[in-house]
């Protein structure tokens, strides 16, 4: 009498763990993202997705493809390295974040319990339609302040002012060119 | 060809891993920007800092970085000659509106900008519990919005405080040092608007980057370097009593 003459029982049991195995390998193919393990731990797609999101701002070399003669100014003053943005703000059309591609089953699925948030309408911003749309002029008053007014905590050789004692509220546009700011450099207005 | 029930049972999960290797794949995010050439960081450069918070505002403009949270801060530091490992610290709303300059004394005063730095140990990523937020090839600290669970755990992890939970989104944030920006040849919406150039982007794989010369010339130092988090925004005459 064989000694294995009941081993069947075993070979069925095997075989579930196998059956079991292929479904798990078949799910996991399912459930987990393509890109998965591509670089490291994580989904190598969400660097896409990271990159693709929208400038604001557009970068002082578009800004000086059409105002040169702004940028030749402001590169002979002392203003010369304080990029345009810096002062003028955003100028690249502000969009909302673009909606995800071909959502997953499980992100429909989420899509019918919870609504998603409404997406604003875009910001059209001067370096997008230079022509119809003009950037607001900012304030030297209080822009200058920003950076000029005389702290304890700023380098020493930088240019500071107390500036009610300075200009008396008056804007600082008055006399200094914000492009070209030394009165002695022929930025005088 | 005969296949036996054992054969195939052998073939198929052996396909299924040959497929999901054919699968495997990522559309390239900009067709002229190679991950593996670049190696980003940031230099900052204390001595220049002149607190105007213009980082700030642009770096909330440009990622949609909501109202009371912070990708990138000024801290201003008053350091007393009586106790010097001591600091008083101030942000007042990130620095994003300056900073009060009534009351000063003859002291030390300051500012430090800060921002994630983008560790090459990051030891934020390596607590994250399901693969969302990582180092990417170029060396960046990213973070998969799709796969973050917002269970906060690397908000605790990170020794510089520099990620936040989006309160609306219910995920982590933080600096993508503008990824979106710097693989498009762009610099970082903070460095854009730095008026004195006291933040610099950086990429240590370009041997043109005069980075190299830099760290080679000057007193650069890493913040809390005893931790070992390989952390590439790297200081210009960083005071000792910066935390």
């Amino acid at each position: 009498m064989s000694k294995f003459k009941d081993a069947g029982h075993l070979f069925r049991f095997a075989g579930l763990f196998v059956l079991l195995f292929v479904v798990f390998l078949v799910v996991r193919h399912f459930v987990v993202p393509k890109s998965f393990g591509k670089y490291g731990h994580y989904r190598a797609d969400a660097i896409g997705e990271v990159a693709a999101h929208p400038a604001k701002f557009a970068g002082h070399e578009t800004c000086e493809a059409c105002h040169s003669d702004v940028a030749d100014k402001k590169g002979k003053g002392k203003h010369a390295h304080v990029n345009c943005e810096a002062c003028h703000g955003a100028l690249v059309k502000v969009l909302p974040a673009p909606p995800p591609p071909t959502p997953n089953l499980y992100e429909r699925m989420v899509a019918l319990v919870i609504k998603p948030m409404p997406v604003d309408p875009p910001v059209l911003r001067h370096a997008e339609d230079p022509a119809s749309v003009v950037p607001e002029l900012p304030d030297t008053t209080v822009l200058c302040a920003r950076c000029h007014t005389a702290s304890a905590a700023k380098p020493k050789g930088f240019p500071q002012v107390v500036p009610a004692d300075h200009s008396n509220g008056l804007a600082c546009k008055t006399c200094h060119d914000p492009h070209s700011p030394a009165m002695d450099a022929g930025g005088t207005k | 060809m005969n296949i036996s029930r054992r054969q195939m049972l052998i073939l198929m999960p052996a396909a299924a891993i040959a497929w999901k290797a054919v699968l495997a794949g990522t559309p390239e995010q900009s067709p002229n920007y190679t991950m593996s050439e670049h190696w980003w960081g940031m230099l900052i450069d204390i001595p220049k800092c002149i607190g105007c918070g213009n980082c700030v505002r642009a770096c909330a403009t440009e990622n949609d970085v909501p109202d009371g949270y912070f990708r990138t801060w000024v801290e201003r530091y008053h350091v007393s000659d009586e106790d010097m490992t001591n600091p008083e610290v101030i942000s007042p709303d990130g620095g994003k509106e300056g900073f009060p300059v009534a009351a000063e004394d003859d002291k030390k005063y300051f500012f430090v900008p800060k921002m994630c730095n983008h560790c090459a140990d990051s030891p934020c990523t390596q607590v994250c519990p399901v693969g969302a937020t990582f180092i990417s090839p170029d060396g960046v600290v990213l973070i998969d919005q799709k796969y973050c669970l917002g269970c906060a755990y690397c908000v605790q992890a990170c020794p510089y405080g520099c990620r936040y939970i989006n309160p609306q989104k219910e995920t982590a944030e933080k600096c993508t040092l503008c990824y979106h920006r710097i693989t498009q040849g762009l610099t970082t919406a903070c460095c854009e608007a730095c008026p004195t150039g006291a933040r610099q982007l950086v990429d240590l794989k370009d041997p043109k980057d005069p980075i190299h010369e830099f760290l080679k010339t000057h007193s650069v130092e890493v913040l809390k370097p005893q931790m070992a988090t390989g952390a590439k925004a790297f200081y210009n005459g960083l005071d000792g009593s910066v935390r």
